[in-house]
């Protein structure tokens, strides 16, 4: 592989405390370092590849914690080539991958498959996260040992509460053995019940049966107390609640090992959204089940201490919770449609509305996306300290776009973004020093050697 | 727009009262007679008719008022349905002479949908129609059995009247 | 009036319910005739989609039908998750093929007449979304209080039972305030749902019932379901009774002649005594009548004021307020 130099772009790196217009230098798919280049990298008899970043912000491949990329099983909804195919387009270079597959990564097969197949067709680094427990039952943990050895990064029954603290107990004592979080999906399952959207007067108003926020916050602060008691790390999957954050909040100052993410959709939307409200201000008809989403969007109250809780570290990182269905999946009756939406394409340009707005400065973003979610999993990406791994992610923070789900690379088309507009997007995606994603950009065309590089 | 007076008050009242007189002549008196005024202005000439008929033949005949929306055959071809309001029919039809009063005679489609309304409140011996102005342009084979004043007009051309009751004074303009 | 569908009262203006007030009045005149029908829908199509059983609604939709001279289907189906059996969509899509000017659909979930909308090219009238709305019945109920008191504006209204789970009470909030009359809601707090803020129109809840039918002009109760005893929302049917039963003794702190009203099905002895349901103040015979006219004049209003468009492509389902 020739060198590559990403040029004139204002680097952003917030592991290193970086933010300075500059040149970025990769070579044997690794960051070589920033500035002028060294005489060494002149040895190298061929040309480099130049990207030109003007304008751009050149960051860290972003690190997502969270996501469903439905390989095994449900290759219907998502295949591990296309989902990640979908991360490279949003910016994404590491991507965690749930255990709710079928069968479901509860065993040293499924996760080899998984590493398998992603390294021969995916195009980012993907990360299996294994279940909690076998079958994700609840019922009996999963060979932790294994799993570790074989490279899980974390345990998760996503998708499912762990109803049994004794369970649950058992897992963050076990999982202190193999030094892997246990990452919670928070849901009092006897509380909630068949709740579908946020419980408040929106779902009042539209007849749908309400998924309360207390039904999340006591499982938060039961694992949190577990966590506490056992002394395991707990990392708690797309908090949604300003009860969730305080509770998170004084965890941390106890001095508990917890981490907590965020996802866009909830730093972003409300359950407005379920009753037609938009961005755009006309409003789309109500019952939207590309709104239905578990835990729920909620309301504005919730989303404003989200926020808060990211700008100041109470919630550790956002991650995508990306959830691909199929159209039949989400065409029909609200109660009977899918809980999940598809993040990847969109997350970026949903989250600089934050910033936008003025909730939230562009390098506590991006530490967001980057450094601070490998910290939570201790991975060694997300930064572009030099011997890293080439992992780069290049936007334009105000080019403006209309989101259009059939052009997605995600199998699954289910936004509510649809047909919204949004600023920022991500020009140019490099993955352990390949250039993954190449945006349709005239400023980019004009480098045709990169085009060739493209993989 | 142009208006040109058609007919003034005074030759509207005459009419009226012509009308009258034809309707007790043809009838031989006004027995068995129920007046019809068709929504809106046919409603209050059918009123005056009443007056002048009592006038005559010390008998005030039933006054009925009839709404012929829903039997409108250009319902679905207007962009807005117009409101409809009740139909009274106060007396029995049933083998009883009916007079149809109406404004404007034109193409003769309210006065078929009048009729067919009319036929669901029952089974008249015969059914009559006085009308103010006939503007002619019939698109139906109807006439009118008692006609205040013929005008001949240009299709395109309006026919308006106006009532003291729904309008604040008499007369009938055109309009072009 | 200017709509494509009546999904909800929400989007409802208090002209456009006045529009359908009226429109009742002529359709009450045809009911007074000796033959009970009218030529404006002849030709035209109506399908009942019913995936819930309600004898009682879907008489009066096809009636009403059936007085304005339209051909009338009557579909029953069974909800289901969309993997077992045909889905809504197919449904409606196969509805549409055969060709259909207005679907009526009563459904379990709450939101299903959207989904109808969105892919239906005629009209779709909500007959009833699970808790949602059942914007008809709100209807007929204006209707009748303004029939019997005259108009709604001012008139205070209390609606009792079981809020939590009913689209009665929610389309009647709507409709209600829309025509500018104060709402009281009572029943247990268990079956009271989350207020305030986006949801809504401000109403006033009161748990007490006796309080609550203080210089009340009408009051409602709602059918309360056995399920909330053994869901563990009430004690008892007992207790329920005890404290939320519309009976002679209570109906007197309402003004005199305040009108007794109920959506039915009734449970006689459990939410209104007997004597209530069928005392002078009642009117829940009238709410039946009333809803074959008010019916008709939705269908009218609604039907055949598109007929060009017909053929072309669906609007987008936006377009309907």
């Amino acid at each position: 592989m020739p060198e590559m130099l990403i040029r004139g772009g204002r680097i952003l790196d917030p592991s290193q405390g970086i933010d300075q217009v500059d040149d970025l230098w990769i070579a044997d798919d690794q960051i070589a370092g920033l500035g002028p280049p060294a005489v060494s990298r002149h040895q190298n008899s061929t040309q480099p590849i130049v990207v030109d970043a003007t304008g751009c912000i050149v960051s860290p491949g972003f690190v997502d914690l969270h996501c469903h990329l439905r390989d095994p099983g449900f290759e219907e909804k998502e295949t591990i080539a296309t989902g990640t195919r979908a991360a490279a387009r949003g910016g994404f270079t590491t991507v965690c991958c749930m255990a709710n597959t079928n069968p479901p990564i509860d065993s040293r097969a499924v996760v080899e498959y998984v590493q398998r197949t992603a390294h021969v067709t995916g195009v980012v680094r993907v990360l299996p996260v294994a279940a909690i427990t076998r079958h994700m039952a609840g019922q009996e943990l999963v060979e932790m040992g294994e799993l570790a050895q074989a490279g899980v990064v974390a345990f998760s029954d996503d998708g499912r509460a762990v109803g049994s603290s004794r369970i649950m107990r058992y897992a963050l004592e076990y999982s202190k053995m193999v030094d892997r979080p246990i990452a919670p999906h928070c849901e009092d399952r006897d509380l909630v019940s068949d709740g579908v959207m946020n419980e408040g007067p929106v779902a009042t108003r539209l007849g749908l049966k309400g998924w309360p926020a207390t039904g999340e916050e006591i499982e938060i602060a039961r694992d949190i107390l577990l966590a506490e008691l056992t002394g395991g790390r707990l990392h708690l999957c797309h908090v949604t609640t300003a009860g969730g954050v305080e509770l998170v909040r004084r965890a941390k100052e106890k001095g508990i090992r917890v981490t907590a993410e965020a996802m866009p959709h909830h730093l972003t939307l409300t359950d407005e959204w379920v009753a037609g409200k938009r961005w755009d201000g006309r409003s789309a008809e109500p019952y939207d089940t590309n709104t239905k989403v578990n835990p729920p969007l909620r309301a504005e109250a919730d989303r404003r201490a989200l926020v808060a809780g990211l700008r100041d570290g109470t919630i550790d990182c956002i991650a995508t919770d990306h959830a691909p269905h199929t159209l039949v999946d989400k065409q029909c009756e609200y109660d009977f449609a899918a809980f999940g939406l598809s993040v990847f394409e969109t997350a970026l340009g949903a989250l600089l509305r934050l910033v936008q707005a003025g909730d939230l400065d562009l390098p506590t973003l991006v530490s967001r996306l980057t450094v601070d979610p490998a910290r939570a999993y201790r991975l060694p990406y997300g930064t572009l300290r030099p011997g890293a791994a080439a992992d780069v992610a290049i936007f334009d923070p105000s080019a403006e776009w209309v989101v259009d789900p059939s052009q997605f690379a995600s199998r699954g088309r289910n936004t509510p973004l649809a047909g919204q507009t949004l600023r920022g997007r991500v020009l140019v995606t490099i993955a352990g020093g390949r250039i993954v994603h190449l945006a349709d950009d005239r400023r980019l065309a004009q480098t045709p050697s990169v085009r060739e590089h493209v993989r | 727009m142009a208006e040109r007076v058609l007919m003034t008050e005074p030759e509207i009242r005459r009419a009226l009262a012509r009308i009258a007189h034809e309707i007790v002549e043809r009838n031989a008196g006004v027995g068995d007679l129920i007046l019809v005024g068709i929504r809106t202005r046919g409603v209050p000439l059918a009123r005056r008719l009443a007056e002048k008929l009592e006038e005559l033949e010390n008998v005030h005949p039933p006054l009925g008022e009839l709404d012929i929306t829903f039997y409108r055959d250009d319902l679905g071809r207007r962009a807005l349905h117009p409101v409809v309001h009740r139909s009274e029919v106060p007396v029995d039809v049933n083998d009883r002479r009916i007079v149809l009063v109406d404004d404007v005679l034109f193409t003769g489609r309210s006065i078929r949908a009048a009729m067919d309304a009319l036929m669901d409140f029952g089974r008249p011996r015969a059914i009559q129609l006085a009308i103010l102005v006939d503007r002619g342009h019939r698109e139906l084979p109807i006439r009118a059995d008692y006609v205040g004043k013929n005008v001949p007009t240009a299709r395109d051309e309006e026919v308006q009247v106006r009532l003291t009751e729904t309008d604040g004074r008499d007369e009938v303009v055109i309009v072009r | 009036m200017n709509r494509r569908h009546v999904l909800d009262l929400d989007d409802f203006t208090a002209d456009e319910i006045e529009l359908v007030m009226q429109t009742t009045d002529a359709m009450k005149e045809v009911l007074a005739r000796p033959i009970r029908r009218v030529p404006p829908l002849r030709g035209k199509t109506i399908v009942t989609l019913f995936y819930e059983n309600s004898t009682r609604t879907r008489v009066s939709f096809e009636l009403a039908a059936k007085n304005l001279s339209a051909d009338v289907v009557n579909i029953t189906a069974s909800a289901s998750s969309v993997t077992k059996g045909e889905s809504l969509v197919d449904t409606i899509r196969t509805i549409q093929a055969l060709g259909a000017d207005v679907i009526v659909i009563r459904h379990s979930q709450a939101g299903a007449p959207y989904v109808v909308a969105q892919h239906l090219r005629g009209s779709v009238i909500n007959a009833g979304d699970g808790w949602h709305a059942h914007p008809t019945q709100s209807l007929l109920d204006l209707y009748t209080i303004r029939e019997r008191l005259g108009p709604v504006a001012g008139k205070s209204v209390v609606i009792v039972g079981d809020i939590l789970h009913s689209r009665v009470a929610r389309s009647n909030v709507w409709g209600m305030t829309r025509a500018g009359a104060r709402v009281t809601l009572c029943g247990p707090a268990t079956l009271m749902p989350p207020l305030g803020g986006d949801g809504l129109p401000p109403v006033t809840v009161d748990y007490d019932l006796d309080r609550a039918l203080e210089g009340a002009d009408v009051v409602m109760a709602l059918r309360i379901q056995r399920e909330r005893q053994t869901g563990g929302m009430l004690p008892s049917l007992r207790e329920y009774v005890e404290r939320y039963q519309l009976t002679p003794a209570r109906l007197r702190r309402a003004r005199p002649g305040a009108l007794v009203m109920h959506p039915g099905p009734m449970n006689e002895g459990v939410e209104i005594s007997p004597e209530v349901a069928y005392g002078a103040q009642s009117v829940i015979e009238d709410q039946v009548a009333n809803g074959v006219a008010v019916r008709m004049a939705l269908l009218y209003l609604l039907v055949g004021e598109r007929t060009t468009e017909l053929a072309a492509a669906p609007a987008p389902v936006g377009a309907r307020r």
